[in-house]
């Protein structure tokens, strides 16, 4: 290797991961309250997980092992490219199994499979104002975060419900953390809001192009907006998983031809294959004898 | 029976494979070298070394030719590495007044000390296509001037001297210049962190903001001061030493806009400065960015605020090409799970709705 090309364990420079750090402690110290940090410019575009693969690398250590999904996959390409840059840069042992794992970096999913204490989970943010939407300016939302001042979310959900019936956010549904920040979970699907209550796992949050990393630290309350007339539900599917039969895991469309036939399949790749690892089979999965071997 | 797309690593793989065959290109053509694109396509690196806030030629020529001449794409490569580079600390400020200029012009004054230096521009060529470029024809050399040149004090220091202008502003005794590759941004900016966020910001956008300014939204009547292009020398204080040591000398851009102020009851009227400090020959860039300077001192000076290229935030939130293209390109990542969650929610609003539309029917009958 040319002198160019060395880099410090993980990449980023000590000095950095301190900055990190105290931005990670600070958030974890107010749970939900976005903190600026000095995000860097990052080998990958920003907006392709700048802000998780910051967090991991300024947490990450020899002994952790990794594992990274994207969309609940170990192999979609960008979870892929971000696991080769972790064994390139750290050379840390990396896993697709999410009980192996002590971080585990994200976008857009909570594995199926319940988190443990000393787990962290690292979400990748594009962008980490739950009120953005409604307010594009920084300095205001900054203002009504401090000012706990709300109603603007609650009105938007109310319309939802006074157009459609219902609140029509499906993803990026915005939570309360422990009774005071609204925060907005990244691009998860609802269905997985509630997996973040009170879970045994530290989960940190990371937006680079925005500069912000907030946090839910372990057994910390949070809660999805809702009316008492029109409570939070998440979405369910009416087939189970067709490879692993699993009933109540988020599902995945895969379209099979082009007459209008699809198959719905587990979004966490590990979750199913784990089950039909067990035995577990769908309709559409290969025979046990062809699948042995 | 259904098997599981599997693979992205080695498809990966050969993606890359298959690039770095695409930018080779034709093998009986030469390799590109490097020398080449920092002689011959010199604009090309000053770009990247702007926009890359890395002053250094080679490496962006590398950028360049890695980005296969996609310059964003090169400005990337090129502030990715200046983020892992060691900060030994901040240079004193650079003294334009004493460039060794190259290229000096006023559009407000005919005739000034130290004259009007046309240098190597592009104006008043005519845009024709020349073939015998397109051979490697001998170039005439230059004629150099004999004397050493008269000192050219800038324009805006003229202009100063009688109070016609808004003096330069002074930073206060013991403020650090703003970083902002070292600290986040929070709005509202001081100038001086707006102006580094402009200094790399998209040549593209901010021309587009400046011709806004122009064409009426938030137009402030800007004059062409002056515009200089030449090398300076950068100097760094060492804590060691009683002098300042000389690092080396970059090749800048100036551009300093004059533009009108009305005055108010406790000001007389004067004119008031957007100022344009880019690396390398760029008068666009530094013109747009001295009339994006000008629009966003609206709220300093009092004005209203009514256009885009006024607006600090939209401006700077917007202007980093670097972080534009990563969010609009990331929009090729896969997003099922989001977009199985809104087919989900569509496919039920489309039931209830057809379900509503025949209850209404049905009651009509």
């Amino acid at each position: 290797m040319t002198e160019l090309a060395t880099y410090n364990f993980a990449y980023l420079d000590e000095q950095t991961k301190r900055m990190i750090r105290r931005a990670i402690l600070k958030a974890i110290a107010i749970p939900g309250y976005q903190v600026p940090f000095a995000s860097r410019e990052m080998p990958m575009p920003y907006g392709w997980g700048t802000g998780g693969v910051q967090v991991t690398a300024a947490i990450i250590g020899p002994k952790d092992t990794l594992k990274v999904i994207d969309q609940g996959a170990d192999d979609t390409t960008n979870a892929v490219s971000i696991r080769a840059f972790f064994q390139k840069v750290a050379n840390v042992p990396v896993t697709t199994r999410t009980t192996e794992a002590t971080i585990i970096q994200t976008r857009h999913r909570i594995p199926e499979t319940a988190l443990a204490a000393g787990q962290t989970l690292v979400y990748q943010v594009p962008i980490p104002e739950p009120l953005r939407f409604l307010e594009p300016r920084e300095t205001e939302t900054r203002k009504m975060h401090a000012l706990e001042e709300y109603g603007l979310m609650h009105v938007k959900l109310y319309e939802d419900i006074a157009r459609h019936g219902h609140i029509a956010t499906t993803y990026a549904y915005p939570v309360k953390v422990e009774g005071r920040y609204v925060m907005d979970p990244s691009p998860t699907p609802k269905f997985d809001n509630p997996k973040m209550h009170n879970s045994p796992a530290l989960q940190l949050f990371g937006a680079g192009r925005e500069k912000r990393i907030y946090a839910i630290p372990p057994y910390t309350e949070v809660v999805s907006l809702d009316f008492e007339d029109h409570p939070f539900e998440i979405q369910t599917f009416s087939q189970p998983c067709a490879l692993c039969g699993a009933k109540g895991s988020y599902l995945d469309e895969v379209i099979l031809d082009d007459k209008g036939g699809s198959m719905f399949v587990c979004s966490d790749t590990d979750f199913c294959e784990e089950r039909q690892a067990a035995g577990h089979r769908g309709e559409l999965s290969a025979p046990q004898a062809e699948a042995a071997e | 029976m259904y098997v599981a797309v599997k693979g992205g690593e080695a498809a990966i793989r050969n993606a890359h494979k298959l690039l770095a065959d695409r930018r080779r290109g034709d093998r009986s053509v030469p390799a590109i070298g490097l020398d080449q694109i920092v002689e011959q396509l010199a604009l090309a690196v000053d770009r990247v070394m702007a926009e890359g806030s890395l002053y250094d030629t080679e490496l962006a020529a590398l950028a360049v030719k890695q980005a296969r001449g996609d310059m964003i794409e090169a400005i990337f490569l090129v502030r990715a590495y200046r983020t892992t580079l060691p900060r030994f600390g901040y240079t004193k400020p650079v003294e334009t007044s004493q460039m060794a200029i190259e290229r000096r012009i006023s559009a407000t004054f005919k005739d000034l000390p130290g004259g009007q230096l046309l240098g190597p521009t592009f104006d008043y060529t005519h845009r024709l296509l020349d073939p015998e470029l397109a051979e490697d024809a001998p170039v005439d050399v230059p004629d150099q001037r004999v004397e050493a040149p008269e000192h050219m004090p800038r324009v805006m220091d003229i202009l100063d001297q009688d109070g016609m202008i808004e003096a330069d502003g002074i930073m206060p005794e013991g403020v650090q210049t703003g970083d902002l590759t070292r600290e986040p941004l929070t709005f509202p900016l001081e100038r001086d962190l707006r102006l580094q966020a402009l200094a790399r910001g998209d040549e593209g956008f901010l021309l587009g903001l400046a011709y806004s300014t122009q064409r009426g939204y938030a137009r402030s009547h800007p004059f062409a001061g002056e515009i200089r292009i030449g090398e300076v020398e950068v100097e760094l204080e060492v804590a060691e030493l009683d002098f300042p040591l000389t690092l080396g000398r970059i090749r800048l851009t100036e551009c300093q806009m004059v533009n009108q102020f009305k005055g108010s009851s406790k000001q007389s009227p004067q004119f008031t400065r957007g100022y344009g400090l880019v690396f390398g020959q760029s008068e666009r860039k530094s013109m747009s960015m001295a009339l994006c300077d000008r629009a966003l001192r609206a709220r300093e000076l009092g004005e209203d605020i009514t256009a885009a290229a006024q607006d600090e935030e939209f401006v700077i939130s917007h202007s980093d090409n670097v972080q534009s293209t990563g969010f609009v390109e990331h929009l090729k990542l896969p997003h099922y799970v989001d977009f199985q969650a809104e087919l989900d929610l569509v496919r039920r609003m489309r039931a209830e709705h057809e379900s509503q539309n025949n209850q209404i029917s049905e009651a009509a009958e």
